[in-house]
């Protein structure tokens, strides 16, 4: 099971709050240097994995591993949490000190040398643009400001894997953009992140790779792979004028048409390439104009709405 | 438990409470009342105020108020104890520094540490300026210096088991409280058996002697012991992230 290049491993990994189960059989693999989304509503076990998987609680039952590292082995745990970087829901920043003595004291939790800590200060505070202010309180702070200093916190001690527990959740759009950029900073380095969200369009945009979860895993796959695999076939076509011989011959062709509007027709198909001209040649030859057709395709919210609603 | 790793958390905090000026006043507050305004009441009393107070009670008076260190012990901490950690809860700061390579028992330690070491400093210092001043002052009345005295010594000896009680009860009160004022006011409640003690030895149920005074000292070793597990059990990981509230 364990290969080189897989940095996060679970295989029915299950957490249970006395008779809550909060995660349920969870078996998923993360590969070195994606940016892997874990997608669901509140409640689904997000937290609950992220924090299974950075040896801060427990698991129930089933097997997880960072790295080499076991996490439910306890001689592993300090190892896990030494190469990982955890950014929690709450930033949780002490916001009397300054972004400075923040980034310094984690530094200091992970041993590292002085003259490294201050390089890698320098170095983050610089690319946050906050080296001006690297000795004002952080309480004075906007919150996208914390939460890129609370990301780089989480990169103080250059970890391997990073999980991110909802980055943007209770940030403005400008906040949230500040921070997004940020993660795709990271992405262009290269860093193996864990992303909890329940934001579609961040999934989207920022992942390689997307689970969607509502305590149990629903689906698993890039977003391209996801809406393609669930998105069913369809196809507009618009035409000069919709009539009910069209309608009638489509479907004694075999054909299921799931949407009719005065010039336009949604409709089911099975294959693109061989049925696009054949629903043409149908209404062409029921006396309809038809001035052009389109696939359509679903965003990755109409997936995940789909799928956590089945659920 | 590894002491670098407890003494960068204690850093940290003594960094904190440096901009948290209530908490410095809180911590300094005590120490001082007992150190320099019991000696001055003392001297107004023996001097001015008719000389109402005979020179025979002096002995007895300064050991009454030397016990004021041992429920400075308990109830100074509880200021820092559940700032420290009920701060921390309050700031959501716990989560991160869980996730460090940190052990339960290295932050345990910290925090501990970091309770006790000012108000002990304060309360030592304190008692440094109380003994001088009281000797300042009592020196031609008595014809010898009071103090440095065995009593004092066995107060000083009991105190910082006093304070590490005090800290130990304020992680476990903290570890189910939400704001720090509760858990100031809930914690600073262990004060009342050590104003009970006083209490009887004043109304001459015991004399807190040398002796009387080790054996408090030996009795709340013993409570720190023991409290200490019970906040070791507290103080897991899990226990914090899912039930602290």
């Amino acid at each position: 099971m364990a290969s080189f290049s897989i940095l996060i491993d679970s295989e029915n990994l299950t957490k249970k709050f006395g008779e809550v189960t909060a995660v349920d059989s969870v078996t998923l693999s993360v590969n070195e240097g994606e940016v892997f989304a874990f997608l669901g509503p509140n409640g689904a076990g997000k937290t609950t994995f992220v924090r299974m998987m950075s040896c801060l609680i427990s698991k129930t039952s089933g097997y997880g591993r960072v790295g080499n590292f076991e996490i439910g082995n306890r001689s592993d745990q300090e190892k896990i949490r030494r190469m990982i970087g955890v950014l929690p829901e709450n930033v949780g920043l002490y916001e009397e000190l300054s972004p400075y003595d923040n980034l310094d004291f984690y530094g200091r939790y992970y041993r590292l040398s002085e003259e490294k800590r201050r390089d890698r200060i320098e170095f983050f505070l610089k690319m946050l643009d906050l080296w001006d202010r690297r000795n004002v309180p952080v309480a004075t702070f906007s919150k996208g400001m914390k939460q890129k200093l609370a990301i780089a916190r989480a990169l103080i001690h250059d970890p391997q894997v990073l999980f991110l527990d909802e980055p943007t959740a209770n940030l403005d759009p400008e906040a949230s953009k500040m921070v997004r950029d940020f993660i795709l900073e990271l992405k262009k380095e290269k860093r193996t992140i864990f992303l909890n969200t329940h934001l579609l369009d961040e999934a989207e945009r920022i992942c390689d790779r997307v689970a969607i979860v509502k305590t149990k895993l629903i689906a698993l796959g890039s977003p391209q792979e996801l809406m393609r695999s669930l998105q069913g076939k369809k196809v507009r076509v618009q035409v000069q004028q919709v009539n009910d011989i069209i309608i009638s011959e489509l479907k004694n062709a075999g054909y299921r048409v799931e949407e009719v509007h005065p010039d336009s027709l949604v409709i089911s198909v099975n294959d693109f390439t061989r049925d696009n001209p054949a629903i043409l040649k149908i209404i062409e030859a029921s006396g309809g104009r038809v001035k052009f057709i389109n696939e359509i395709s679903s965003s990755l919210e109409d997936v995940y709405l789909k799928l956590v609603k089945v659920e | 438990m590894d002491l670098h790793n407890a003494w960068t958390i204690v850093q940290k905090d003594f960094k904190v409470y440096r901009k948290k000026s209530s908490v410095i006043y809180a911590t300094v507050a005590l120490p001082l009342i007992i150190g320099v305004g019991f000696p001055l009441i003392l001297n107004y009393a023996l001097h001015r105020a008719n000389k109402m107070t005979p020179v025979a009670t002096v002995p007895s008076l300064l050991g009454a108020f030397s016990i004021w260190f041992i429920i400075g012990a308990v109830v100074i901490p509880t200021a820092i104890a559940s700032y420290s950690l009920v701060g921390e809860k309050v700031q959501k700061s716990l989560e991160p520094l869980l996730a460090t390579p940190m052990s339960d028992g290295d932050i345990l330690l910290g925090k501990i540490i970091s309770a006790l070491l000012i108000p002990l400093v304060a309360l030592y210092v304190g008692s440094i300026i109380f003994m001088a001043l009281n000797d300042y002052f009592t020196y031609k009345l008595l014809g010898f210096f009071y103090y440095p005295n065995w009593q004092l010594g066995a107060v000083l000896i009991a105190m910082p088991f006093a304070a590490l009680l005090s800290v130990e009860v304020n992680i476990i009160v903290s570890s189910r409280m939400t704001d720090i004022r509760s858990a100031q006011q809930l914690g600073s409640l262990l004060v009342l058996p050590f104003i009970g003690v006083f209490l009887a030895s004043e109304l001459n149920f015991f004399t807190l002697n040398f002796n009387n005074l080790i054996i408090i000292a030996g009795i709340l070793a013993t409570l720190d012991i023991a409290m200490f597990f019970v906040s070791k059990a507290t103080f897991q990981r899990e226990e914090i992230l899912t039930k602290w509230r």
